[in-house]
C-alpha cells in the first residue's frame, strides 16, 4: 500500500510537472506577444499546480521549483513597461482580480518584487501589504512555499544600508519588520503542519517537517545578512521578537531547530553581548527540546570565538559571559525536570570546556562547574546509562588536557565527589585516563596531600569496589592497568626526603588495600622507590641515620618489612623474596646489619616455606648466593650462619644437575674478591670438591638410567669454576687439580657411553683454548698456568 | 420581379442620430439577437437632441398620416414577454399628414428629460429606453424604427457609510467576526476587510467571497426571484486556527455590476450580497449573506 502510495505521488507529480510546463509554454508565447492578459491567464492556471494537496514536501519543492523558474520569465516581462504597456501599480492591481488564491498571490509578489525595484511606490507599504496578504493561504505546505517564494523574490531588494530606497522614508527597521513578520508566519505554519493527516503518520509527518525547516530558516538568514541590523537593533528588536515566537511557538521541534539557527546564523559578537536574553528564553522552551545541543553548540562557538583573537577576550570578562551561561545552565536543567541526566552532565561537558577556552586561569570556574555537576548528581544511583558515562569522562578528562597537569585535576575538590558517581568500570577507565595523562606529561606528584588525593582518585584501580565481580575483570585489562599504576608510582615523587617518606606512606596504605591479585604489580615499584629514597639519605649523611630523623633508612625499612610481608602472604613468595634480598642489600649499604639479617631471616624462611617449585627453588638459592656474596656488612657469625644455610639448601636441591649448580655457586660466598673480603680456600675448594661429586653421581645415575652418561656439561663448568679461583690466587686450587680435571672430562667424553653433545664439546674446547692463550700469554699469569699439561 | 419585392421592401429608410453623436461617450449593449452593439449613453436631465431623417425608397412616395418620435421608458418582464409597460413617455409630432418623395429632416428636442431609472438588462426582467419614431398610414400599417440608447445615473457619494461587521457562528464549532470596510459600494470600487477566526473546530479547506445579484420581479403573489453568482473569489487556502486573521481585497472592477435597484416603478428590484462561504473537509459549506449596496459613482469623481 505504501509503495503505491509513492507511485502514486511520483505520478501525480509528473502530472503536475507536465500541466506547469504546458501552461508556461502558453505563458511564454503570450509573452513574447507582449499579450499581458493572456500571460496573467496561463501564469495563473500554471501556478493552480500549484495548489495540489496530494503531494509530500520534498515532491511539492521539486513542482514549486519549475513554476519558480518561469516565474522569473515572467518577472523580466512585467519589469519592462514598454511591452505590456501598463503602469506597475495597474499591474499591482490587475493580478489580483485572479480568482484563485494562490496563483493571484504569487503573481502578488511577483509584480510586488518589480514594484519595489522600480522604487515608484513606498517600499515599506508594499512590504507590509505582501506580507499582509500572503496571510490568505493558510494550508501550512502552500504557505510556506508561497512565503518562502515571498522571502526569495524580495530579499534583494530590502531597504538596507546603502540601498537605493534607504532614506526614503523606507528604513532598515522596515526591512526588519517585513522579515520578522514573514518569519513568524511561516514559522506558524510549520509548526502546525503536524497536525495534519491522521496520527498515525506523526513520525512520517515528522520527518516531512524537518525537510521544510530551512524554508522557515532561511528568514534568520536573511535577517543576519541585512547589514543594518547592528548590535543595538539586534539586542533590542530582532532577536526578542524571534525569541517570543519561538517560545510561544510550544513546538518541540521548531525551538531546537531555531535556537540552533539563531545561535549559528548571527555573529558571535552579537550573542555574546545577548547572552543574557538568549539564555532566559532558554528555560521556556518545552521540556522535551534538545537544549543540550543548542548550549553546547552556543558555547562552542563563543569558545572559538574567545579563541580566534585575544582582543576579544576582555569582552567575554565584561559581560561576564560564565556567570551567564552558569546560571542559565542551572536554570534548564532546573526547568526541565524530565531532562536526562546525560543531558544535564553534557551541558556542563560544554560549560567547562567554554571555561577552559576562555577562563585558562580560572580555576575556581572549573570547580564550580564541577560541583554544579554533583550536585546534579547528588541523591541518585551511580549511572547506568553509557551514554551519561561518556560524557562524565570527556567532563573529567578536558580539565586534564587542557592543564596537561594531573595535579591541578588534584586540586579540584569536586572532581572526586563526580568519580564517586561513575559505575566500576567507568571509574576504573578514568583513573587509566588519569594516570595517563601523569605518564604523558610526566608530571610529577609531588606532596603527600596530592598524592592522597590522586589515589582517591583512582581508587578504582587500587581496590575492590564493593560488588564488583573479580572473576569477570579481563585479565589482560587487569594486568595493563595495574602495570599502569605501577608506573604511576614512580611518577610520585619529592625532593625532601620527609616529604617523600609521607608520600610512600600514603602510597603503601593505599596499595594495602588492594588485594592478593594486585599487590603483586604495586608492591615493587613501591619497595624500589622506597629504596630509591633509602639511597639517597645513605648518600645525603650516612651519619645521620643514628637519630631519630623524620625520614631515616631504619624507618623506612620497617616499612618495607611489612609491605613485603603483606606481599608474601598474598602469597607472591618469588617476588616477595627477590624484594628482601633487594632491601637486605640496601639496608648492608646503610650499614644495618641487624635490618639486613631480619631481611635475609624472611627471605630463608619464604624460601622454606613457600616456594616448593623446585625450579623457582633452584632461581632462588642462585639469588639469595649472588646477594649474600654482595653483603658485607655482616660479621662472622651471622655470615658463617647465612652461607651455612645457603650451602646446605643448594645441596638439598631435587636435580643433581641443579645441586651441582647451586654448590659450586656457592663456593662464592668464601671467596669475595675485594680488599677485605672473606678468603677461605679451604671451604671454596670443598665446595667445589663437593659439586665434583655430585656431577659424579649424576653421570652414574644417567648411566643407570638411560643406558648412557649425561652430559660433560657440568664438569666444563665446574672445570671453569677452578681455573676463576685459581687465577684468583687461591692456594687451595691447584694446577694439578685443574689438571687432573682436564683428565677426567677427556675420559668422560670419549668414553662409548657418554652422549657425544656438542654445545658442550665446544664450551669444553674453548675453555681449553682459553688455558692455551693463558699458557702462552707469559707473565705472571703464564707462569702460574705452566704447569698444566694439556 | 422587382415588383413583388419591392412590396416587402421597406418604403422608405428612417435615421435617428444625436446631436452630439460623435462626442457622446458609447456603451454596449446586448441586443435581443445576442449581438453586442454601442449606443450613446445619456443620464437623467439631459437635453435629448437631434435629427431624424427620412428617406424613401428611390422613385417612391410616402403618404403618411402624420410622423411622431417618442421617447420611451420601457420595462419589460421576459414572462410577459412583449408586454411593455412604459414609464416615461414623451412625444414630439414632426410632421402633420402629408406625402414624402423625397429625403427629409426634422429636427427633434427632449428637454430635460426625466430618466430616473438606468437601463438594466437583467434574468427576467428588461428596462430600456428607447426613441421610436412612427410613420403613421393608413392602410399599408406604421412605419416604425426604434433607437435603444443607455440612461446610467451617477450617485454622489454616501454621506453614511458604515462598515459592516458581524460576528457569526455555530456553538463550539465555528466562530467568525467578520469586516467589510463599507455598506455602500461603487462599481469600480474596493472591498477590502477581514475575517478574524474566533474558534475552529472544523476542518476547512478553504473560504470564498462570492458577489451574488438577486433580482426579483413581480410583486406580491407573482413575485420571482433570480439569483445568480457573479463572483466567485478564493478568500483562503487552507485551515486557519484560532487567532488567525485573514485580509479580503476584492476588486469590483473585474465584474459585470450595476447599481442596487430598490423596487422599480414597483416591478423589479435588484439587490446584491456578499456571501462569506466555508467549505470544509467533507465539502460542507457554511456561508453568512451580507446585502451591500452597489451605485454608480461618475467616474471623474472617484
Amino acid at each position: 500500500m505504501i509503495v503505491d502510495g509513492i507511485e502514486d505521488e511520483e505520478k501525480w507529480l509528473a502530472e503536475g510537472i507536465a500541466a506547469v510546463q504546458q501552461n508556461a509554454f502558453y505563458m511564454l508565447r503570450a509573452v513574447d506577444s507582449d499579450n499581458l492578459r493572456e500571460a496573467l491567464k496561463y501564469s495563473a492556471q500554471m501556478l493552480s499546480e500549484l495548489r495540489t494537496s496530494k503531494l509530500s514536501p520534498h515532491k511539492y519543492f521539486e513542482l514549486y521549483m519549475r513554476a519558480f523558474d518561469e516565474l522569473k520569465k515572467l518577472e523580466i516581462f512585467f519589469k519592462d513597461e514598454s511591452r505590456h504597456g501598463l503602469s506597475v501599480s495597474d499591474l499591482y492591481e490587475l493580478v489580483q482580480h485572479a480568482g484563485n488564491v494562490l496563483p493571484r498571490l504569487y503573481l502578488l509578489c511577483t509584480v510586488g518584487s518589480v514594484y519595489i525595484k522600480l522604487n515608484e511606490a513606498s517600499c515599506k507599504d508594499l512590504l507590509k501589504d505582501l506580507v499582509e496578504m500572503c496571510r490568505a493561504v493558510q494550508h501550512p505546505i502552500r504557505g510556506l512555499f508561497l512565503r518562502s517564494y515571498l522571502c526569495q523574490v524580495t530579499r534583494d531588494k530590502l531597504p538596507d544600508i546603502g540601498s537605493e530606497n534607504e532614506g526614503v522614508g523606507d528604513s532598515v527597521m522596515d526591512a526588519v519588520d517585513f522579515v520578522l513578520q514573514n518569519f513568524m508566519e511561516m514559522n506558524k505554519l510549520w509548526v502546525r503542519l503536524q497536525h495534519q493527516g491522521p496520527g498515525r503518520i506523526k513520525e512520517k509527518r515528522e520527518k516531512e517537517r524537518n525537510e521544510l525547516r530551512d524554508l522557515v530558516g532561511k528568514n534568520l538568514h536573511i535577517l543576519s545578512q541585512i547589514e543594518g541590523v547592528d548590535l543595538e537593533l539586534y539586542r533590542d528588536t530582532v532577536l526578542p521578537r524571534i525569541l517570543e515566537q519561538v517560545v510561544n511557538s510550544k513546538d518541540e521541534l521548531a525551538q531546537h531547530y531555531l535556537m540552533d539557527c539563531i545561535i549559528q546564523v548571527f555573529p558571535d559578537e552579537y550573542h555574546l553581548q545577548t547572552l543574557d536574553v538568549l539564555l532566559a528564553a532558554c528555560p521556556q522552551l518545552q521540556p522535551t527540546v534538545d537544549i543540550k545541543t543548542v548550549l553546547s553548540q552556543l558555547m562552542e562557538r563563543l569558545s572559538n570565538y574567545a579563541a580566534s583573537s585575544t582582543e576579544v577576550l576582555p569582552e567575554f570578562l565584561q559581560v561576564e559571559a560564565f556567570s551567564k551561561l552558569y546560571n542559565a545552565i542551572g536554570k534548564v536543567i532546573e526547568a526541565q525536570i524530565d531532562m536526562p541526566i546525560v543531558g544535564a552532565i553534557t551541558l556542563y561537558t560544554s560549560l567547562l570546556m567554554f571555561t577552559l577556552r576562555v577562563h585558562p586561569d580560572r580555576l575556581d570556574y572549573v570547580d564550580l562547574v564541577l560541583g554544579a555537576c554533583v550536585k546534579k548528581l547528588s541523591g541518585r544511583p551511580k549511572l547506568e546509562d553509557s551514554r551519561a558515562t561518556k560524557q562524565i569522562i570527556a567532563l573529567l578528562s578536558a580539565p586534564l588536557d587542557k592543564y596537561n597537569d594531573a595535579v591541578t585535576a588534584l586540586t579540584l575538590s569536586s572532581y572526586p565527589r563526580i568519580m564517586d558517581y561513575l559505575d566500576n568500570d567507568t571509574n576504573k577507565i578514568m583513573a587509566m585516563v588519569i594516570i595517563q595523562n601523569i605518564l604523558k606529561n610526566y608530571t610529577c606528584i609531588s606532596t603527600a596531600d596530592q598524592v592522597e588525593a590522586l589515589f582517591e582518585l583512582i581508587k578504582g584501580l587500587i581496590k575492590d569496589i564493593d560488588g564488583s565481580s573479580v572473576d569477570e575483570v579481563d585479565e589482560e585489562d587487569f594486568n595493563e592497568e595495574q602495570n599502569s599504576v605501577a608506573r604511576l608510582i614512580h611518577m610520585l615523587y619529592n625532593d625532601d626526603p620527609d616529604e617523600m617518606l609521607k608520600i610512600i606512606c600514603t602510597v603503601e596504605r593505599h596499595i594495602m588495600t588492594g588485594g592478593q591479585r594486585r599487590l603483586p604489580f604495586t608492591v615493587p615499584p613501591l619497595v624500589f622507590s622506597a629504596l630509591k629514597l633509602v639511597r639517597r639519605l645513605q648518600g645525603q649523611d650516612g651519619e645521620a641515620d643514628g637519630e631519630e630523623a623524620p625520614a631515616s633508612p631504619k624507618k623506612i625499612f620497617r616499612l618495607m618489612n611489612q609491605t613485603i610481608e603483606a606481599l608474601s602472604s598474598v602469597p607472591s613468595p618469588d617476588l616477595a623474596l627477590r624484594l628482601y634480598l633487594q632491601c637486605a642489600e640496601a639496608a648492608s649499604d646503610c650499614d644495618l646489619e641487624p635490618i639486613a639479617y631480619e631481611f635475609f631471616t624472611q627471605a630463608f624462611i619464604l624460601y622454606e616455606e613457600d616456594i616448593a617449585d623446585s625450579k623457582a627453588q633452584f632461581t632462588a638459592i642462585h639469588l639469595i648466593i649472588g646477594t649474600l656474596q654482595r653483603m658485607n656488612v655482616f660479621g662472622v657469625e651471622n655470615r658463617d650462619t647465612l652461607t651455612h644455610k645457603a650451602t646446605g639448601y643448594s645441596a638439598k636441591l631435587l636435580k643433581k644437575a641443579d645441586q651441582c649448580r647451586a654448590v659450586y655457586a656457592c663456593s662464592h660466598l668464601f671467596w669475595v674478591d675485594d680488599q677485605d673480603g672473606t678468603k677461605d680456600g679451604e671451604r671454596v675448594l670443598l665446595c667445589l670438591k663437593r659439586s665434583l661429586r655430585i656431577a659424579n653421581a649424576a653421570q652414574q645415575m644417567a648411566n643407570v638410567t638411560r643406558g648412557s652418561s649425561g652430559p660433560v656439561t657440568l664438569f666444563v663448568e665446574i672445570l671453569n669454576k677452578y681455573l676463576y679461583f685459581f687465577e684468583k690466587g687461591n692456594p687451595k686450587v691447584t694446577s694439578s687439580a685443574i689438571q687432573g680435571l682436564v683428565e677426567l672430562i677427556r675420559t668422560e667424553m670419549q668414553s662409548d657411553t657418554s652422549t657425544p653433545d656438542l654445545a658442550a664439546t665446544a664450551f669444553f674446547n674453548s675453555t681449553l683454548r682459553y688455558i692455551q692463550f693463558q699458557k702462552q700469554k707469559g707473565g705472571v699469569m703464564g707462569e702460574k698456568y705452566d704447569p698444566v699439561k694439556l | 420581379m422587382n415588383y413583388i419585392l419591392g412590396a416587402f421592401k421597406p418604403a422608405c429608410h428612417i435615421s435617428i442620430t444625436f446631436a452630439d453623436e460623435k462626442n457622446r461617450k458609447k456603451v454596449p449593449i446586448k441586443k435581443e439577437n445576442g449581438q453586442t452593439v454601442m449606443v450613446p449613453l445619456f443620464q437623467s436631465q439631459e437635453n435629448i437632441v437631434g435629427k431624424i431623417s427620412v428617406e424613401p425608397v428611390q422613385g417612391k412616395k410616402i403618404e403618411h398620416n402624420g410622423i411622431k418620435v417618442e421617447l420611451l421608458g420601457q420595462i419589460e418582464m421576459y414572462f410577459d414577454r412583449g408586454n411593455f409597460y412604459d414609464f416615461t413617455s414623451l412625444v414630439r409630432e414632426l410632421d402633420v399628414p402629408g406625402e414624402i418623395y423625397e429625403r427629409k429632416s426634422y429636427p427633434f428636442e427632449f428637454s430635460t428629460v426625466e430618466m430616473p431609472y438606468e437601463a438594466y438588462n437583467g434574468v427576467n426582467v428588461r428596462l430600456r429606453y428607447v426613441l421610436k419614431v412612427t410613420i403613421s398610414r393608413g392602410y399599408a400599417g406604421s412605419i416604425i424604427e426604434y433607437h435603444d440608447f443607455v440612461v446610467r445615473n451617477y450617485s454622489p457619494l454616501p454621506s453614511i457609510n458604515n462598515s459592516i461587521k458581524m460576528e457569526v457562528g455555530i456553538e463550539d464549532c465555528l466562530h467568525i467576526e467578520f469586516e467589510y470596510n463599507k455598506s455602500k459600494y461603487h462599481l469600480k470600487d474596493v472591498i477590502i476587510g477581514k475575517i478574524y477566526f474566533l474558534l475552529v473546530r472544523i476542518k476547512i479547506k478553504n473560504m470564498d467571497l462570492e458577489i451574488r445579484r438577486r433580482e426579483s420581479t413581480g410583486s406580491g403573489a407573482n413575485t420571482h426571484v433570480e439569483t445568480e453568482t457573479l463572483a466567485k473569489f478564493e478568500l483562503m487556502d487552507g485551515a486557519p486556527v484560532r487567532g488567525e486573521s485573514i485580509p479580503i481585497r476584492l476588486f469590483l472592477s473585474p465584474y459585470e455590476l450595476t447599481p442596487t435597484h430598490r423596487n422599480i416603478n414597483n416591478k423589479f428590484s435588484v439587490k446584491y450580497y456578499l456571501n462569506l462561504v466555508l467549505v470544509d473537509e467533507e465539502d460542507r459549506r457554511y456561508f453568512k449573506q451580507q446585502e451591500i449596496t452597489l451605485y454608480r459613482l461618475a467616474e471623474n469623481s472617484s
